[in-house]
């Protein structure tokens, strides 16, 4: 686990990333879509900060905040959003499409617990000692192919981590409208043990989470973090439909920048603060100024 | 003499032993019982920790396979009925056939999905179809169907370890109780291979002696076996000679076999079980009238007809093309009889 100030710099580079992009998009830097990760930065941070150098994490379509976390290039991720042959996957992927070393997004929602649990079950037939962490969010967990992908996972015993980031929305559709049942309820059927947080302080999901992957990586069996979160942001770019009164709560009350910054001391807070604002526009001013992808179809 | 069940599951049972990375996966693979079609048999007994039965998921097995070859291994997966195929595509055509061209090539998925496809044995509705056209045209994805020429078995090896791509491997149900015609076995015929295709070749077949052709007969999988008969038929009956061109590799489509022997017979039939319309016949019709024009003076298809395929022999017999609708096709586009 990282210290104090390293985790807090990790979310706080997640939340300027994020901002710049939402700004940007506005002036046009960017095309395409994206998904945002404000609000959920320390869901990311916590648990990512506890893997070992070698695990795979899987992503969804909200990967910038989970990539990030993982240790990818801002300047990458920029250039994959404007469409930069620097861009993580040379321009390929986009935004939801992200591959580096051992991270892998895709925006089929659903899809990526089979294939996380393929990898995990690769891993370990090939005796290589790491753990696979797949991050899915609550509206993933209408897909058939998760039901499948548990069932698999716990029959044939995969080391795998399975985090569900229940921010209680999916694009527009409040889980009330979306969820029969608990999402425990669902894990618990096919015996994968799960874990609950409500939270969005980094310390207490990283100290969760390091439980958790430890006893992934000792049994070689799945287990579940269920994290209670916060989306801040619209799902996309514009389309948040909820209350501004609401988020504007959620802002105030489950903001992981202020709960876990507010243990720093204000001149550390602040060096990082000013450090992450002026990585962050080296970074969008790079990629700005990278060539535009090209090359062989 | 070896039959076409028999070199497949040779095949398989060679990829697993050369490669201790080939893993198959598949719902009730396990001997005794040894696959619904017996093409895994044998094989759980041999490699047990690589042949793993799986329960009846055809999305998640297919989708584990996916990230099960992203990290190393090189697995196959039975699908036990072609039908059933449409519950992989997601896993397949969003997740498989996309990964390695939008990860920039830094990875490669080399997954293979094997499947019986087709009707003839009165498992109706949905035990019968063939669906393969549904994977063609699907970037990053790659169609092989066997057929009884050449190597079926080998065919399926080189799926397996000769290329590094998602791949759609197309068996048909009766195809399995054939024996394979490789150059020897074929007394009467000449068979050789036709384009440069090295892993999944195409295959020309002739009437020993005959004159020149005037009409080419193009398909793939076990129609192959009745435009054999057609092609004998045609030849000794009414003194029509024409050639047959069976292609192993669907898509992407190599149709230059096809054209080599169009644009010398100038009229061409495409035969495939499969319903008609955007079918493999009408993407390699298109490919022939570009490349091809007014040399092209005849063509027509031959497919199955747009309605699901009925369970009673009677009624299965006339959905699914037979012998005698490429008689009559070939007939009707002007095949003409030998001067
Ligand atoms: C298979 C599939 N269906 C629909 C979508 C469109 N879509 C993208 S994100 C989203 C909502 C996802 O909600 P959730 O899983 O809760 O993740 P969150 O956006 O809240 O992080 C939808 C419907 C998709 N990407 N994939
Ligand atoms: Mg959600």
């Amino acid at each position: 686990m990282t210290d104090a100030l390293a985790l807090y710099r990790s979310l706080v580079l997640i939340r300027r990333f994020e901002e710049t992009i939402l700004a940007e998009y506005r002036r046009g830097a960017f095309s395409g879509t994206t998904h945002t990760y404000i609000g959920q930065e320390a869901n990311a941070v916590g648990v990512i900060t506890n893997l070992q150098p070698d695990d795979i994490v899987v992503s969804n379509h909200r990967c910038h905040g989970h990539f990030l976390a993982y240790g990818g290039d801002p300047r990458a991720l920029f250039g994959e959003l404007m469409g930069r042959v620097t861009g993580v996957c040379g321009g390929r992927g986009g935004s939801q499409h992200l591959h580096w070393r051992n991270f892998y997004s895709n925006g089929i929602l659903g899809s990526t617990l089979p294939l996380a649990t393929g990898i995990a079950l690769a891993e370990k037939m090939q005796g290589r000692q790491t753990i696979t962490t797949v991050f899915a969010g609550d509206g993933a967990l209408g897909e058939g192919s998760v039901y499948e992908a548990f069932n698999f996972a716990s029959l044939w015993g995969t080391p795998l981590l399975i985090v569900i980031e229940n921010n209680h929305i999916a694009q527009t559709t409040p889980l009330a409208l979306g969820l029969a049942g608990s999402i425990a309820g669902r894990l618990t059927a096919f015996g994968i043990p799960s874990c609950a947080v409500s939270t969005s302080d980094v310390l207490e999901i990283s100290s969760t989470a390091q439980a958790l992957i430890a006893e992934v990586r000792h049994s070689q069996r799945p287990q579940a973090l269920i994290i209670d979160s916060a989306r801040f942001g619209p799902h996309s770019k514009s389309d948040d439909t909820r209350p501004v009164e609401m988020i504007e709560e959620l802002r105030r009350t489950r903001d992981p920048l202020t709960i876990h910054g507010n243990r720093l001391a204000v001149s550390a807070r602040q060096a990082v603060d000013t450090e992450i604002v002026a990585l962050v526009r080296a970074a969008f001013e790079q990629a700005l100024s990278d060539p535009p992808a090209g090359g062989a179809l | 003499m070896t039959s076409v069940l028999d070199a497949l599951n040779n095949g398989l049972q060679r990829a697993l032993t050369d490669d201790s990375r080939v893993v198959l996966l598949g719902e009730d693979i396990l001997d005794p019982y040894g696959g619904a079609f017996k093409v895994t048999r044998g094989l759980s007994t041999v490699f047990p920790e690589r042949v793993l039965t799986t329960p009846v998921s055809e999305a998640g097995m297919t989708g584990l396979a996916a990230g099960m070859a992203l990290r190393g291994l090189r697995p196959i997966v039975e699908i036990m009925f072609g039908d059933f195929s449409t519950l992989a595509v997601d896993p397949l055509v969003n997740t498989a056939a996309k990964l390695r061209w939008m990860y920039n090539d830094q990875v490669s998925v080399p997954l293979v999905v094997r499947t019986p496809m087709g009707g003839r044995r009165g498992y109706g509705p949905t035990h019968s179809q063939s669906i393969e056209k549904l994977f063609l045209g699907v970037p990053g994805l790659r169609v092989v169907a066997a057929s009884h020429f050449g190597d079926p078995g080998e065919l399926l090896y080189r799926a397996i370890l000769r290329q590094d791509d998602p791949l759609v491997f197309v068996e048909h149900k009766l195809l399995y109780g054939l024996q394979v015609i490789d150059a020897a076995a074929a007394s009467d015929f000449e068979i050789e291979r036709s384009g440069s295709a090295e892993l999944f070749p195409a295959y020309r077949l002739t009437v020993r002696g005959a004159p020149p052709p005037t009409l080419t007969l193009a398909t793939y999988g076990y129609m192959a076996e009745l435009a054999r008969q057609a092609l004998v038929k045609l030849a000794f009956e009414r003194e029509i000679f024409t050639e047959l061109i069976v292609l192993t590799q669907l898509a992407p489509l190599d149709a230059a076999p096809i054209l080599e022997s169009a644009s010398r017979t100038g009229r061409l039939l495409t035969i495939e079980e499969g319903t008609l319309s955007a079918g493999w016949g009408a993407e390699v019709l298109a490919r022939c009238s570009e490349s091809l024009g007014s040399r092209l003076a005849a063509a027509g298809r031959v497919a199955a007809i747009e309605t699901p395929i009925p369970a009673a022999a009677g009624l299965e017999r006339r959905t699914l093309p037979e012998v005698d609708d490429i008689l009559r096709e070939a007939e009707k586009i002007g095949a003409q009889p030998h001067a």
